[in-house]
């Protein structure tokens, strides 16, 4: 498979006021630093990770929300073209953003509560295709269809839906332009378990009808595990391991990963006693001011001398990536050995 | 210590009923609901978001806002085993049995908190508050207390956290701040409502044993709202789930999870994805989402989403609970009517 979008080094730092005028340095949160990874053509790439771990911010510079520190994020178009989306701006920015598209993490903040279903779903077809009556209320019901709500809903505003209504609007609008590749930032976390597993099936089928490639953030191990695959997990800013699902949940090649998946719950009261629980001494470290070398090292329990000092980079490691100076050596505990699999 | 006898519980919920009076019409939050916490246990109250868990809360709470009212029904309070209860339903919020009891007997914790913090006041001003309204001491013993209890959930530096502010916090050091503030007067219930559905996964571990220990330590009872199974599985005794605000199973933990007898539970427990699972399978959704509570079914409120729905019988009346033995009880119709036929049958 070819990647349809190629990160090099992208760094999105946001620069913060400095503590008094003759100090020397501007402080800067370093939200994603250095960041490189390939979106493959028709796959869900997962992005895991704590809060303030950069996932949003990492989606967000890719959509362009805020404009790139610097590095290169490389979009293959339809037509063949390879675009940089970090420098693209004008009609080329238009163009790339005709295909790729976002659903937001808040249904409630991300719909305009004074627009109705029709405007809100039909805006980007009207403003890239130039539709409008009839026309564009055929392909707006269509797409309601699509995602499962009553075309008869056209001319509801937000506010008569329920939660997860509104979240099928945010896909529909995604979905409204034929995207090829869909940026879902926590698309699933606000819904409840029964609104929860229908969305993920619809965005699964809706994957299978268009060839759709999704970039989708998470913080839900288990929701991860079900629809990716391959997942990268960040850590204050960086990339710490990117493979495909099965081998990172069975064979976790970075000790955060291990720390990560041994603190999901296991939905079996039976496996309580049996489970072992890697505990995180101390806190996410802070992306202003991350510690040296690897800045995993003062949680990590396998940290030597080396880790203090470099940063380690992506490597390959038994057929996945991963940032740990000592990566070869760890034999790490994936889900299957903190507790048989439930059933 | 003698084991706790199994019928020795703090509070037994009798058919609770707590309605909102709106203006555009009456909201059954919580309706006839009945459960027990047992003292020591840990008791998980699981459901979707308007399934009536918080309600049930606040109402245990003594916590219940206009236009909210309790009804009708029972929550009767054994301060120590084998003594006469006394109906916290016949009791005024604000009335002086309730103002001794939160803060003290009581203690809360809620969802978010940072909302539940005061931005205005430190962390340590709240925290006295409890123990300077509950129990004669003077200031500096109660800073003394105060700073103690901030150590014991495992915040760093306590004393200097004690004169910081909410948002000078991370999300995680903030819940143990409000756990710390619940649990300063040494409470005999603690309510926790969505304690840990803000934070990440690695801080929610922390404070799930924090909970855990704090518990062992001491033996207070626990009632816990949340609506990830993974949690329930993890930390509960007894388990009651909710649905349109009625308890439509309670048990013990490992019935509810290898024994459901509630087509909800059933559906619930299929529906969540698993991080053991292996992906591409699709997930096993429950049809259709939470009703309006303006347009409650007739007879069971689950029967338009229920895979074992039978026409004829789950819409035409409401279910009784029907007791299947050692403590389990489910609210629905197949049940009574098994049951039914078997007594018919012997």
């Amino acid at each position: 498979m070819t990647p349809i979008l190629s990160v090099r080094h992208l760094k999105k730092h946001y620069h913060l006021k400095k503590p008094s005028l003759f100090s020397a340095a501007q402080p800067s949160v370093k939200a994603v630093d250095d960041v490189s990874f390939d979106i493959l053509e028709g796959e869900t790439l997962s992005l895991v990770g704590e809060s303030g771990c950069g996932k949003t911010s990492l989606g967000q510079t890719i959509m362009r929300v805020h404009a790139v520190t610097s590095g290169e994020v490389l979009y293959r178009m339809s037509d063949g073209r390879e675009v940089d989306l970090a420098a693209a701006s004008g009609k080329t920015l238009k163009a790339i953003h005709r295909e790729v598209r976002m659903i937001f993490q808040d249904p409630n903040g991300s719909l305009n509560p004074r627009m109705n279903v029709r405007d809100i779903v039909g805006e980007p077809i009207r403003m890239a295709e130039g539709l409008s009556g009839r026309a564009l209320d055929d392909r707006v019901s269509d797409l309601l269809g699509k995602v499962g709500l009553r075309p008869e809903y056209l001319t509801r505003y937000p506010h008569a839906f329920s939660g997860g209504e509104r979240q099928r609007i945010g896909i529909a609008r995604a979905l409204a332009l034929n995207p090829r590749l869909v940026v879902a930032d926590e698309a699933v976390s606000a819904l409840d378990v029964s609104i929860q597993a229908q969305t993920l099936n619809l965005l699964a089928d809706l994957k299978e009808e268009f060839g759709l490639t999704f970039l989708f953030i998470a913080h839900d191990l288990s929701v991860v595990r079900h629809i990716s695959d391959r997942v990268a997990v960040m850590y204050v800013g960086r990339m710490v391991e990117l493979t495909e699902t099965e081998a990172l949940f069975t064979r976790p090649r970075h000790p955060y990963t291990e720390a990560l998946l041994s603190a999901v719950p296991i939905p079996d009261p039976r496996m309580r006693s049996k489970r072992r629980r890697v505990r995180l001494p101390g806190e996410v470290a802070s992306p202003i001011n991350p510690p040296s070398g690897c800045a995993f090292h003062p949680r990590c329990r396998f940290a030597s001398e080396i880790c203090k000092i470099e940063a380690p980079q992506l490597r390959t490691v038994d057929g996945g990536l991963v940032a740990c100076h000592h990566a070869e050596d760890l034999t790490l505990d994936g889900v299957d050995s903190l507790g048989v699999a439930a059933e | 210590m003698p084991m706790p006898d199994s019928a020795d519980n703090l509070i037994e919920v009798r058919d609770l009923s707590c309605h909102f009076f709106t203006e555009e019409g009456v909201v059954r939050s919580v309706d006839q609901s009945s459960f027990d916490l047992p003292r020591g246990k840990t008791l998980c109250i699981v459901g979707e978001s308007g399934s009536g868990k918080s309600v049930t809360a606040r109402a245990l709470m003594g916590l219940t806002r206009e236009p909210g009212k309790i009804v009708s029904g029972q929550m009767l309070y054994r301060p120590a085993p084998g003594v006469v209860p006394i109906d916290l339903a016949a009791e005024r919020s604000g009335g002086q049995l309730y103002r001794s009891l939160r803060g003290a007997a009581f203690g809360m914790i809620f969802q978010e908190p940072m909302a539940a913090l005061s931005p205005v006041h430190t962390i340590g001003t709240q925290l006295l508050e409890g123990v300077l309204t509950h129990e004669a001491c003077s200031r500096a013993e109660a800073r003394n207390r105060g700073i103690d209890a901030l150590q014991r959930v495992g915040i760093p530096e306590p004393e200097r956290r004690f004169d910081q502010y909410g948002f000078e916090l991370s999300g995680g050091m903030r819940q143990r701040a409000m756990i710390a503030m619940a649990l300063a007067c040494r409470p005999a219930l603690l309510i926790a409502d969505e304690p840990t559905t803000a934070l990440d996964v690695t801080t929610q571990a922390n404070i799930l044993d924090l909970i855990a220990d704090l518990q062992a330590e001491t033996g207070m009872t626990v009632m816990f709202i949340t609506h990830d199974l993974g949690v329930v599985a993890e930390i509960a005794d007894e388990v009651a789930v909710m649905y349109l605000g009625r308890v439509v199973e309670r048990g013990d933990v490992d019935t509810i999870f290898h024994a459901p007898a509630h087509p909800y539970t059933e559906a619930l427990l299929n529906a969540m994805p698993s991080v053991h699972a292996r992906r591409g399978t699709r997930l096993p959704a429950i049809p259709g989402m939470v009703p309006h509570p303006f347009a409650r079914p007739s007879g069971c409120g689950f029967h338009p989403r229920c895979h074992r729905f039978v026409d004829g019988l789950c819409n035409r009346r409401e279910p009784e609970p029907v007791d299947l033995g050692a403590g389990h009880v489910a609210r629905c119709l197949r049940l009574e009517n098994s049951k039914d036929q078997k007594e018919a049958a012997e």
